[in-house]
């Protein structure tokens, strides 16, 4: 093979590379398109937020002329758009720590232990991604309730958190199943029982999996929509989703204030996102592995 | 663990010599306690540390929920104290000879059916694109997740102020020439259900572009290459090669999306919310849910709903298990590693 191959492609490489030149270009231009499309309604958002209301109202579709700044410095200036960025921040933060801690403890169980009704006990969490909140909310909120939680955001965090943990396992049992046994073996002649080797090795070893299952619950939590929506009904309880619904039916003439609000409260997870995409990929990859 | 296990034993026969000095011989075993009762009850503990808190929360939070409301879909109920009236299945009676469910289960399965036709070829096409080798790959990449990871809220409100019938798509259609395809995008019952259909589209192909990729990465670069150098073209290796062994991720992302669209809420909520909804033909069976059940005060009928759509999805997954997941021996959602 390693003699045959040079020997076949070289005279094919000119009409080769100028073939995938041509394709590559064509790539280009798909991406280009798709960008376009995706991003086009999220331009129209930033940008409404640079203009004033009569421009909008006179020409819906167009530019900023003016780049009125003003409208995303009134956002900032309003204590509520604050108080909602620490509401949300708090329930993700809190969400994404438990989810992982629970859930690392939990896929570490049940991938390193072997014991009756492990299979069963799994079989249960991956049940829970059949039935995503929507089914449970409406007896979710009585329990609430009557736990005396509505209104606060640990009515929020509590339930998010058993609501993340079925996909966090499934996305980490393969990572630490596929730590070598060897590893752990050497661990225990070293003197680190069970635990310690969990707490020691398994963490870091499994660091990939839990950036991915963090990020993916800090995403979901930070845009959740429905369980707030149901938990929490002051002002001063509200996150960002619930507030930025509430600014623009306040404010549903000042449309060009809606926008900024609206663009302002979507940059925490666009920033979160894009520091850590490629590993919510690599992250994934066990999990989706036939 | 030989190692271990070695010590033990020089241990034991360390303490064993010494032993008899002190007492019989025949108090020797009990008093070294067997390395398996040993090891036994810290390890249940270990697990019980391990596993149980995570099992509480799940079990507290998702598996009760679904308990409680299929007990409460046996009453009338405001909500408020104990459920008394119990009205046996009168609630599902009404549940299922109401129009207005029958309408939302409709746009549920539509809208099922519509977002495999449409995302599933899309997001294979959109991968594959991105899995080749491009300059600026992570910039395009986040900037093609970027729907997906903002909030339903974001979204709905971007979009439907976009959408308005003096919004800025029809004000972009009439520059262009093109003012007669301006219309009501999101009241006029025959656009509104493909309006949603774009939103949803727009939103969750990113979802399905991040699960092929994974799939993508887990495909060996090995088997492409051979088959490169064995004359296969680009297409062909993508038709022949990587299409087959992304199977199961494509059937994985097919259940969730299925599931998905059968418990849509948040879009159809923030964009047309529960009256539009109704009358624009986008209601689902989520939305009838809180509109009957929560915000009329009905806690047992709203209860009753969610059982309804319990149901359904679960005999949906099964029905898709049985079916279509059998195939991928190791991708089974009820038990293996995946």
């Amino acid at each position: 093979m390693a003699i045959a191959a040079p020997l076949s492609s070289r005279p094919r490489r000119r009409r080769v590379s100028e073939q995938s030149r041509r394709s590559s270009l064509i790539s280009y231009l798909v991406a280009l398109v798709l960008v376009g499309l995706m991003l086009a309604p999220v331009a129209y958002i930033i940008l409404g937020g640079f203009r004033t209301n009569s421009e909008i109202t006179v020409d819906p579709s167009g530019f900023p002329q003016s780049w009125a700044w003003s409208n995303f410095g009134d956002v900032l200036a309003s204590g509520s758009f604050w108080t909602q960025v620490l509401n949300s921040t708090i329930a993700a933060v809190c969400t994404t720590v438990f989810v992982v801690v629970l859930g690392l403890m939990a896929a570490y169980g049940l991938s390193r232990y072997s014991f009756r009704g492990r299979a069963a006990v799994y079989a249960l969490f991956t049940a829970g991604l059949m039935f995503p909140l929507t089914v449970a909310i409406t007896p979710l909120y009585i329990l609430v309730r009557n736990l005396g939680l509505t209104n606060s955001l640990a009515g929020v965090i509590i339930p998010q958190i058993a609501f993340a943990l079925p996909l966090t396992i499934i996305v980490l049992v393969p990572f630490l199943a596929a730590i070598p046994n060897e590893l752990q073996e050497a661990a225990a002649i070293d003197g680190l029982g069970r635990l310690g080797f969990f707490f020691r090795m398994v963490v870091r070893l499994s660091l990939p999996g839990v950036i991915t299952v963090g990020i993916l619950a800090f995403i979901a939590s930070w845009n959740a929509y429905l369980l707030p929506l149901f938990i929490l009904n002051g002002e001063a309880s509200y996150t960002l989703p619930l507030g930025t619904q509430a600014f623009a039916s306040q404010y549903a003439v000042d449309t060009a204030k809606v926008l900024a609000f609206t663009s302002l409260s979507m940059i925490p997870a666009l920033v979160f996102f894009s520091l850590f995409e490629r590993r919510i990929v690599g992250g994934l990859t066990g999990a989706v592995k036939g | 663990m030989a190692v271990l296990r070695e010590e033990t034993h020089a241990e034991e026969a360390a303490r064993g010599s010494r032993r008899p000095a002190g007492g019989g011989a025949s108090a020797l075993p009990p008093a070294v306690p067997s390395p398996r009762a040993r090891s036994r009850w810290p390890k249940r503990a270990e697990l019980l540390l391990l596993i149980g808190p995570a099992l509480l929360v799940f079990l507290a939070f998702v598996i009760l929920p679904v308990v409680l409301a299929a007990y409460y879909g046996f009453f009338s109920w405001s909500g408020y104290g104990a459920a008394t009236d119990f009205v046996g299945l009168r609630n599902y009676i009404t549940i299922l000879t109401d129009p207005a469910f029958l309408e939302a289960l409709s746009h549920n399965a539509f809208i099922v059916v519509m977002s495999l036709v449409l995302q599933g070829p899309l997001a294979l096409g959109i991968a594959l694109l991105l899995n080749r080798k491009l300059r600026f790959q992570s910039l395009i990449r986040v900037l093609i997740f970027v729907p997906y990871v903002i909030s339903e809220v974001v979204v709905g409100l971007g979009w439907s102020l976009m959408l308005q019938s003096n919004g800025a798509l029809n004000g972009l259609l009439e520059k262009v020439g093109l003012g007669n395809l301006a219309t009501d995008w999101l009241s006029d019952p025959s656009a509104a259900i493909w309006t949603l259909l774009v939103i949803i589209t727009w939103k969750y192909v990113g979802f399905a572009v991040i699960l092929f990729l994974a799939g993508l990465q887990g495909i060996p670069d090995e088997i492409t290459e051979a088959a490169r150098i064995d004359g296969a073209s680009y297409w062909q290796v993508q038709r022949y090669i990587v299409l087959p062994l992304m199977g199961p991720t494509v059937r994985i992302w097919a259940f969730l999306s299925i599931i998905g669209s059968l418990q849509l809420f948040d879009l159809v909520w923030i964009v047309w919310g529960q009256y539009v909804a109704g009358t624009a033909g986008t209601s689902t069976m989520a939305t009838y849910m809180v509109a009957n059940g929560r915000n009329s005060g009905s806690y047992g009928y709203g209860n009753a709903v969610a059982v309804v759509i319990f149901l359904i999805s679960l005999v949906v997954a099964l029905l898709y298990q049985r079916f279509i997941l059998r195939r991928d021996s190791a991708v089974n959602t009820t038990g293996g590693a995946h």
